[in-house]
């Protein structure tokens, strides 16, 4: 039974997958598909959180090979707690989809392709094996390079290359590193090589090389100073159904697999690692929060503030206590639901108004007040105001670092939140606040069919909200479990003897 | 033979990357897919050479006699060498099809989404 339940999240998406395939003209089959997919993930994903939750780290081999030999499949509570994140979003991006994306696209396998994605995120954050860390990010790489270029106009087709171009070479480099760990350790599984770290005859020094390798890669992967680049030259290009999840979700599995590799595999070095990463933590929330501080687009705003807050989750990884740590992986959570709605709700104002443009935009306040109350709800929990959940996941994170007394990286991510609210504003008062520039009675005047269409589009925004305020408001729940996978994940002694079963 | 191998893998990233900083489309695909094969053969040498000794063990025998060569790497390259081969038609497609919309070889045309947009 347990081993069924570590496997459901990989099982359910592939065969919803298979099962549109077959389906491949029938688009409305194609939704009912993806929406059961979808539910039976979601149940799935709260029954493997609350099992482990309660009985501490799950493992399965596959095919019964022995640990060291055979592919492990771990779930300790960050993990279980990224999976049942992704199938949260997964669920909102589906509800959006059926709106919010043109036919010509859902017909071109959008479902399946969206359903192996999510495979690709539940095999990355459950697998506990180097090189299959490796084929689940090439497996839900390969679906963002299909989503991204998908509908084939300019803008996705320049943002396709250049991010199709940059994973690739990150992938080299991650392949390069694995290569390097095998050839030291002569192993791959993760906590057996966490064994091998740990004992004194390994060499330090190579290990912390292999280590850079990792950084590199996932540090591209997750957007990280100085590698970020191509993240706000591809991830606005495609429709907001598609860049929602890829925004939301993408860049925090590779700071998964960085937190994870950092505090299980690569400790051996830590004068060296420390430092390098509470300086690249640094840089990257500011030159984000400036880089979103000086555009005009709706959607390029908030993806330069996705290098923003991935600077916050790796100021936690490097504070390297348990409380920060903690604070790291609820910030996480917390920014996957807030970016995916801010970026849904951006796709509804565009849907109604026909541009992201600030300049042009205008109004929706008078004209929308509900949908400003989301947009609100959201925006303050980024910008981190009590009691949204963005000001939980900060307030650990200053907490862990005042208590390490590590003031510079604490006062520099506070006054990057200050921007951050600039930024907010700044959003809110060009969309929402200010009056419509030019109204173009084209626009204005919907058809029928078009309000629905709009209604529709509000569901998936509510159901992210709700989970939002459910984390900020009775935050109690996901910060204990913060913290409880926090322990787990520094305690590297629970992660080895649950896969090794010694 | 084997003092060879370190250079090659050398000059062969150094090749690949030399050409995916070119600004020409068909270059960068030649960089994409030097850089792979790099990679590949990298992931294969780390994994120490033995020659001559397959990790097939005979029928009287319950372990392989050494020296053998280790068969872990050999399977992950194999597995690296169908993804990269995957990403790579995908890759080639994509350019072929950028260069059909954009009517360009030059990569320096395609920098619109990275401006910031006064107008737009």
């Amino acid at each position: 039974m347990n081993h069924l339940l570590l496997l459901l999240p990989l099982l359910i998406p592939l065969y919803g997958a298979i099962l549109c395939l077959f389906f491949w003209r029938y688009v409305r089959v194609q939704q009912l598909i993806g929406i059961l997919a979808q539910a039976c993930m979601l149940i799935a994903s709260f029954v493997l959180l609350l099992e482990v939750n309660n009985k501490g780290i799950m493992s399965t081999q596959m095919g019964s090979w022995p640990a060291p030999f055979g592919i492990t499949i771990v779930a300790d509570v960050f993990s279980s707690l990224m999976v049942i994140t992704s199938s949260i979003t997964g669920m909102a991006i589906y509800l959006y989809s059926i709106k919010g994306l043109d036919k010509a696209r859902q017909t071109f396998g959008y479902y399946p392709v969206l359903l192996i994605l999510q495979m690709g995120v539940s095999g990355a954050c459950l697998t506990g094996d180097l090189f299959n860390l490796f084929v689940w990010f090439e497996v839900l790489l390969i679906c963002c390079f299909v989503l991204i270029a998908l509908g084939g106009t300019k803008p996705q087709l320049e943002g396709a290359i250049k991010y199709v171009t940059i994973n690739f070479l990150a992938s080299g480099f991650l392949l390069t590193g694995i290569g390097v760990v095998y050839g030291i350790m002569g192993s791959l599984n993760m906590a057996e090589l966490a064994v091998l770290v740990r004992t004194p005859v390994s060499h330090p020094a190579l290990i912390s090389m292999a280590g850079m390798f990792f950084l590199i890669a996932f540090g591209i992967k997750s957007a990280i100073f100085p590698l970020f680049f191509w993240l706000p030259a591809s991830y606005h290009t495609p429709p907001i159904a598609i860049s929602a999840f890829i925004a939301g979700m993408l860049t925090k599995v590779g700071m998964y697999a960085l937190i994870r590799l950092f505090t299980l595999i690569f400790v051996t070095d830590q004068d060296l690692t420390i430092p390098l990463l509470t300086v690249l933590a640094g840089f990257t929330m500011v030159i984000g929060v400036f880089g979103a501080a000086s555009q005009n687009d709706f959607r390029k705003i908030l993806s330069f503030h996705i290098v923003s807050q991935i600077g916050y989750m790796l100021m936690g990884l490097a504070l390297f206590t348990p409380l920060a740590i903690a604070g790291s992986i609820y910030f996480i959570i917390h920014n996957i639901l807030v970016k995916t709605n801010l970026f849904l709700i951006s796709g509804v104002v565009a849907h109604r108004n026909g541009t992201f443009a600030l300049k042009k935009l205008g109004g929706v306040y008078l004209q929308h007040p509900f949908l400003s109350l989301l947009f609100f709800i959201s925006a303050f929990s980024l910008a981190g105001i009590p009691p949204f959940s963005g000001f939980w996941g900060k307030f650990m994170l200053a907490k862990a670092g005042f208590e390490i007394d590590s003031f510079v990286i604490v006062i520099t991510s506070l006054a990057v939140s200050l921007i951050t609210i600039f930024s907010m504003t700044k959003i809110w008062n060009e969309v929402f606040w200010k009056k419509k520039p030019e109204s173009d009675p084209l626009l204005d005047v919907m058809a029928d069919s078009e309000q629905q269409a709009s209604r529709m589009m509000h569901v998936p925004i509510v159901f992210l909200v709700v989970f939002i305020l459910f984390i900020g408001i009775y935050a109690e729940p996901v910060v204990s479990m913060a913290h409880l996978a926090a322990e787990q994940l520094l305690n590297s002694e629970l992660y080895i003897n649950a896969v090794l079963k010694r | 033979m084997e003092l060879l191998l370190p250079f090659l893998i050398g000059i062969l990233f150094s090749a690949s990357l030399y050409l995916i900083l070119h600004r020409h489309f068909f270059k960068l695909i030649l960089g994409l897919i030097l850089f792979g094969l790099a990679t590949n053969l990298f992931l294969f040498v780390i994994g120490r050479l033995t020659r001559g000794g397959s990790a097939i063990i005979s029928q009287s025998e319950r372990v392989a006699t050494e020296p053998f060569a280790d068969p872990v790497p050999q399977a992950l390259l194999l597995t690296a060498i169908v993804i990269g081969f995957g990403i790579q038609a995908f890759a080639i497609v994509l350019i072929k099809r950028v260069y059909q919309s954009f009517e360009t070889t030059d990569l320096d045309d395609m920098s619109t989404t990275d401006q910031i947009e006064e107008n737009h």
